[in-house]
């Protein structure tokens, strides 16, 4: 690992100041990705600002019914808590899906947005990344990509957004709230990751000296009935292949209100619009549940290594809304 | 170099650090406290299962400097009947993923305890848990062991929560 300066930030203040203060500058929270990137050669901070005791640690209920979430709330906390549970069961799934019982206790709620691909040659510093290194090409497309984006990828780039709570927060419309030395400012969270296009190494909307202090999640009637369904190649402590987050509200046999997101296939979560809008009014038959499926990845295409995919995300797509339907008592 | 105080099994320690060193390191290498392992040293494997606050974490991806002030514990500062019980089931064959096991075990019948569910668990807002084989499989998947004492590591957890009030097996 490489020599870098640490800073320890008691507030928000203090941080936003310092990584405005030192262009190179990484902010730490569980350091459960930086730490080992660092390690790996592929972070090169020159500066570690160390916001783990800044106090953004609360999960409070918003007047509407909504959540907001500290950014330094840590994933089993917040999985663990009993609004979360209740009225958000994708969200406390999705996190407990992920990682394993140390990392959660030690990854944050901002971290775990930041978080970095886990593409092989994104990790492997000797490797070709337009993400690492923009412009020294993209070993992934003729290599090893099992793992790789089928939806909004480009030439340039087929990595993926590894994490599942990004997931459920994307179905839920989350809105990430951010600091820096020129104010706050508040980022939909399905904007808040962009798709590779010719410029990879780009993956978010914030700009280098920006600090996520919280997220919200505003209520909605759909939300009670979701859920997380993550495939993968062991049953746990791996990365999703495909996994959907979903939210239905269906009244007499229609959907009312459905909100789904795909994680594994993009570089960002994806947020279903196309399989909603097919959804949204319709019957709630296994029928339409396909085709809403068949609309969302009509665009997909894939590589040898993970052209799987494309009908494995349908078909998950389709078995959460199936099992969602008889959870809401509808079937 | 940094100085940071590690408290660790109830004894402080001054130590001045170069802010690189992973926790683990500084417990090893430092505090000469060799019973917490090194394994992958990425996170994947659970050898270096320590408990912070009562919390079990990665010592191997956690900076030593994060650290100061915070309880540490590590396997030389456990005396617990789950390890007897893992001599009892044969949990182990090798031994050098046993501490892990064991600071992970603690700490996931913690979590349990306090009623926190898993990726398994079917009610999520129920909050009482039930530690199924399921659940402790689940709950210990941050912990490999490549001797695959895997039956034996359950049946060792299972049977000290099943002795404990709160938590049944």
């Amino acid at each position: 690992m490489r020599p870098f300066e640490y800073v320890s930030a008691p507030d928000v203040a203090t941080a936003v100041r310092a990584i405005s203060d030192a262009p190179g500058a990484k902010l730490l929270g569980g350091g459960t990705n930086l730490v080992d990137l660092m390690r790996q050669d592929v972070e090169r901070p020159t500066t570690v600002v160390d916001i783990s005791g800044v106090p953004l640690t609360g999960v409070d209920e918003l007047p509407d019914g909504g959540l907001r979430i500290g950014a330094l709330v840590r994933n089993s906390r917040l999985a663990a808590h009993p609004v979360v549970r209740a009225r958000f069961p994708v969200l406390a799934q999705a996190l407990l899906s992920g990682a394993s019982g140390q990392l959660r206790n030690m990854a944050t709620v901002g971290g775990n947005l930041l978080q970095r691909t886990r593409c092989l040659y994104f990790v492997d510093a000797s490797a070709a990344c337009n993400k690492r290194e923009p412009g020294s090409g993209c070993d992934a497309v003729g290599g090893f990509h099992r793992g790789g984006a089928v939806l909004g990828a480009s030439e340039h780039c087929i990595a993926t957004h590894p994490s599942d709570m990004a997931v459920a927060l994307a179905a839920l419309d989350a809105v990430v709230e951010v600091e820096s030395v020129r104010g706050t400012r508040r980022v939909p969270l399905v904007e808040l990751h962009r798709l590779p296009g010719d410029t990879p190494h780009r993956e978010t909307e914030l700009e280098p000296d920006e600090l996520i202090t919280a997220v919200e999640v505003p209520a909605s009637t759909a939300a009670a009935t979701s859920r997380y369904r993550k495939v993968r190649d062991r049953a746990s402590f791996a990365f999703a292949l495909v996994s959907v987050a979903a939210a239905i509200d269906v009244q007499d046999g229609a959907v009312a209100a459905v909100r789904i997101a795909l994680g594994g296939v993009a570089a960002k979560p994806w947020r279903a619009y196309e399989a909603e809008r097919v959804l949204t009014g319709a019957r709630a038959t296994e029928a339409v549940f396909r085709e809403a499926a068949e609309a969302e990845l009509a665009g997909a295409v894939g590589l040898p290594g993970n052209e799987f995919k494309i009908e494995l995300a349908r078909r998950t797509i389709v078995a959460t809304l199936r099992q969602l339907r008889v959870e809401g008592g509808a079937a | 170099m940094i100085e940071v105080e590690l408290r660790v099994n109830g004894t402080a320690h001054r130590v001045e650090l170069d802010p690189r060193v992973s926790l683990l390191d500084a417990l090893r290498e430092q505090l000469g406290l060799t019973g917490t392992k090194k394994g992958c040293n990425q996170g994947a494997c659970g050898a270096c299962t320590v408990l912070v606050d009562g919390d079990r974490i990665a010592a191997c991806l956690a900076l030593a400097v994060q650290y100061g002030g915070r309880e540490i514990t590590t396997i030389e500062g456990v005396a617990h009947p789950l390890q007897r019980a893992f001599v009892r089931t044969d949990g182990l064959q090798c031994g050098y993923c046993t501490p892990g096991q064991i600071c992970s075990a603690l700490g996931m019948l913690a979590e349990a305890d306090a009623g926190m569910p898993s990726a398994v668990t079917e009610h999520l807002a129920e909050p009482r848990v039930t530690l199924s084989s399921a659940e402790v499989r689940e709950r210990m998947s941050g912990n490999l062991c490549r001797c695959g004492a895997y039956n034996g590591i359950t049946d060792a957890i299972r049977e000290v929560a099943g002795a404990r009030p709160g938590v049944s097996s």
